[in-house]
């Protein structure tokens, strides 16, 4: 066992009456590492955040989280762990300083009183303790969520999604957290459908249909998944695309601004799907491809995968 | 999940701080809390009759000739008679009285046969448990009728001039605990289990359920809580709730309804702990099993309208058939009404009560292991 892990799990399984949801996932994340978790809606992120942090008994896998083994001891990782839920779960008709004070009674948490006060002034709600948590905005309500996550010093943080409809600015503040915690030693699981996140994650996995698609660091996705993409620019582009679509050798043709980015995984079939239209006044270019073209390129692959 | 971390006082204090943060903020339990006992105690003004046979009875007999047997045996026939006890002396009987194990005790006299053929009109005297009239009601009214009749039998011949106008006998009859016999008396004290089975096990219903529903669960469950802390620590907030209620019922008895209150009320109090926590205990236990809250309040009538059935509330105890009476010995709320008109009527002590009381202990004890056992720490 590798003392640098934070997680190290293998074979992950859980179905839902026969159905699987989440299907021999395995996954190692070191210590301080900030680790993304992408995969579309209903691919299994949040089923397999709850395995493990014990919320759901897995029907298979082994491993440990923290040391600990993650089917045998959930009760330790629970200590260990910070879950933030996709969903806001916190009392709404408890105040900003109830529900952090009973998490951190529920923890045990030393200096209760004093962290608690510091938290809030962390946060910056000082003026606004007294206030109900369900009278909070959307955004407001995550920044809750997560400082209360924190209030035990958690080693690991299962982070859901955390930052969904939070504001450019706040959401770069969070991240900007995230890194300086990082930098500490605490280590973050975390999901999102957002692209720039995913970049700024050490490491990413990307999984679809319960199943892990692709894993390693940026780069190493793009690598994975072998797009080549080019970039066209002219007149009228979606018509261009509606053509480019019809080819059989054209996998993504998405609008990015004045161009248009066209993909496949097999260099040599695109290069004579596009041949006909490389002609003025369209201009073509190679690119290298983004993460959101290899995302995009993982889902429609796995459909076909799983569509029969 | 095999390693069980200790059961935390510093967490249960915790769950308990939180659940009476959210009670205070909460108007529904505030309106249950107080709008359920108001209602309760302006609707059942009136009792439901019935005509309860086989009441239990003990005899004193003290008459060694054959007309004390004659009249016995047609009280029986009467089918609202059942002789459970020959007793020696008449403090035994009043023991057996006290504690509600007979309904009657009937004194035949020394020489009532002797004094019957002299003619000197001899008096047997009935003592009836009266806190529950509708139960004895119609067995006193039939008993001049049943005595006199078996006996204008018997006398015959010579002896019929002994069948004076106002009959052989005089049947003296007592009405112990509740003389005048005021159907409140019994109703209004009753209405104080009535009222706790309904809100304690409701309120408590919706415990957990809610949690579930507001999605605050997946949340609580993350935590390294024990299900004990929570369970507990949900049960003991609404104590206070019940409190109130048997405050307002109390009050209500004694100044609106004039009931009387021989007993001690602290040793009502302390029962009344032991009920209400039987009561929690089987809410927290229906809302670790239903689904959502809708449920939890169907399962909580589920066991309300049969405990008010058959628990003696309704209709009196002895007068259901057999098999009703066995499932009415399962709710706490037979045991408690029992209790209650002990102490408030009959002025029942600590002694008198603890057969009644360790029943209903047994049965809070028993609804939180299934609880614990039941409640679920994943969201499977
Ligand atoms: N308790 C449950 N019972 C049955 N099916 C479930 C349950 N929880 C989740 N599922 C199913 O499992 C699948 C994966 O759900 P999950 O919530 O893990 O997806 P996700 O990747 O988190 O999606 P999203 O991005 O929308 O949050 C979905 O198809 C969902 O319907
Ligand atoms: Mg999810």
């Amino acid at each position: 066992m590798n003392a640098e892990s934070a997680i190290d799990v293998r074979g992950m399984t859980k179905r839902f009456g026969g159905r699987t949801v989440v299907d021999h996932v395995d996954l190692q994340v070191h210590t301080g590492q900030i680790y993304g978790f992408l995969g579309p809606n209903g691919s299994g992120k949040t089923t397999f955040l709850r395995m493990l942090c014990g919320l759901l008994r897995a029907d298979d896998g082994s491993g440990r989280v923290l040391g600990y083994d993650v089917i045998a001891e959930s009760d330790a990782i629970k200590r260990e762990v910070g879950y933030m839920t996709q969903r806001f779960s916190f009392w709404e008709d408890l105040s900003i300083e109830e529900n952090l004070d009973f998490v951190a009674r529920m923890y045990a948490v030393k200096n209760r009183r004093a962290t608690v006060r510091e938290s809030i002034a962390q946060l910056g709600l000082a003026g606004r303790k007294k206030q109900l948590a369900g009278e909070l905005s959307g955004g407001w309500k995550q920044r809750l969520a997560l400082a209360a996550c924190l209030i035990h010093k958690p080693k690991l943080l299962l982070l859901d999604e955390p930052t969904a409809g939070v504001d450019p600015k706040a959401r770069r503040d969070f991240w900007e957290q995230i890194h300086q915690l990082s930098a500490e030693g605490l280590t973050f699981l975390i999901t999102t459908h957002y692209m720039d996140e995913a970049e700024r994650c050490h490491r990413l996995a990307y999984i679809s249909f319960g199943k892990l698609l692709a894993d390693g660091s940026v780069d190493d996705v793009i690598a994975q998944v072998g797009l080549t993409t080019w970039s066209v620019s002219g007149p009228d582009l979606p018509h261009l695309a509606e053509q480019l679509r019809t080819q059989p050798g054209v996998q993504q043709a998405v609008a990015f601004g004045n161009a248009l980015h066209v993909s496949s995984d097999d260099a040599t079939a695109l290069k004579q799907a596009i041949a006909p239209f490389q002609h003025p006044p369209y201009d073509w270019r190679e690119i290298p491809s983004g993460l959101e073209d290899a995302f995009i390129s993982l889902m429609e692959g796995s459909k076909d995968n799983f569509t029969p | 999940m095999t390693r069980h971390p200790k059961f935390s006082f510093g967490r249960l204090r915790g769950i308990i701080v939180k659940e009476f943060t959210q009670m205070r903020r909460d108007r529904l339990t505030f309106a249950m809390m107080l709008g359920i006992p108001l209602i309760q105690l302006t609707l059942f003004g009136y009792a439901i009759n019935s005509d309860p046979r086989h009441l239990p009875a003990a005899v004193v007999l003290a008459d060694r000739g054959p007309y004390g047997r004659t009249l016995l045996y047609a009280m029986k026939n009467s089918t609202y008679f059942n002789f459970v006890e020959q007793v020696a002396t008449e403090k035994e009987a009043h023991n057996l009285l006290a504690r509600g194990e007979v309904q009657f005790v009937i004194n035949i006299p020394q020489n009532f046969t002797r004094d019957l053929l002299r003619g000197d009109r001899p008096a047997i005297l009935v003592e009836a448990d009266a806190s529950d009239p509708v139960a004895t009601g119609n067995a006193l009214g039939s008993l001049g009728n049943v005595v006199n009749t078996a006996l204008q039998q018997d006398l015959k011949g010579s002896l019929a001039s002994l069948n004076a106008t106002d009959g052989p006998v005089d049947v003296q009859i007592h009405a112990l605990y509740n003389p005048e016999i005021v159907t409140q008396y019994n109703i209004v004290p009753g209405l104080m289990g009535v009222i706790l089975t309904m809100t304690m096990i409701m309120i408590t219903g919706l415990a957990i359920t809610r949690e579930r529903e507001r999605g605050t669960m997946e949340n609580l469950l993350s935590m390294p809580t024990r299900p004990s802390e929570v369970l507990i620590g949900k049960i003991v907030p609404y104590i206070m709730v019940g409190y109130i209620q048997v405050g307002v019922i109390l009050v209500a008895a004694h100044f609106l309804f004039h009931v009387p209150m021989h007993g001690s009320i602290i040793l009502l109090l302390l029962v009344a702990l032991v009920f209400i926590a039987a009561n929690l205990a089987m809410g927290i236990t229906f809302s670790t099993i239903a689904k959502n809250q809708l449920q939890a309040v169907q399962m909580t009538f589920f066991v309300f309208l049969p405990s008010i059935l058959l628990s003696g509330f309704m209709f009196p105890f002895r007068g259901m058939p057999p098999w009703a009476q066995v499932i009415g010995e399962f709710f706490p709320l037979t045991h408690f009404l029992r209790i209650v008109r002990g102490i408030l009527l009959k002025g029942n002590a600590f002694n008198d009560v603890i057969l009644q009381l360790w029943q209903i202990a047994l049965f809070a004890l028993i609804a939180l292991i299934i609880g614990v056992k039941r409640y679920r720490q994943t969201l499977d």
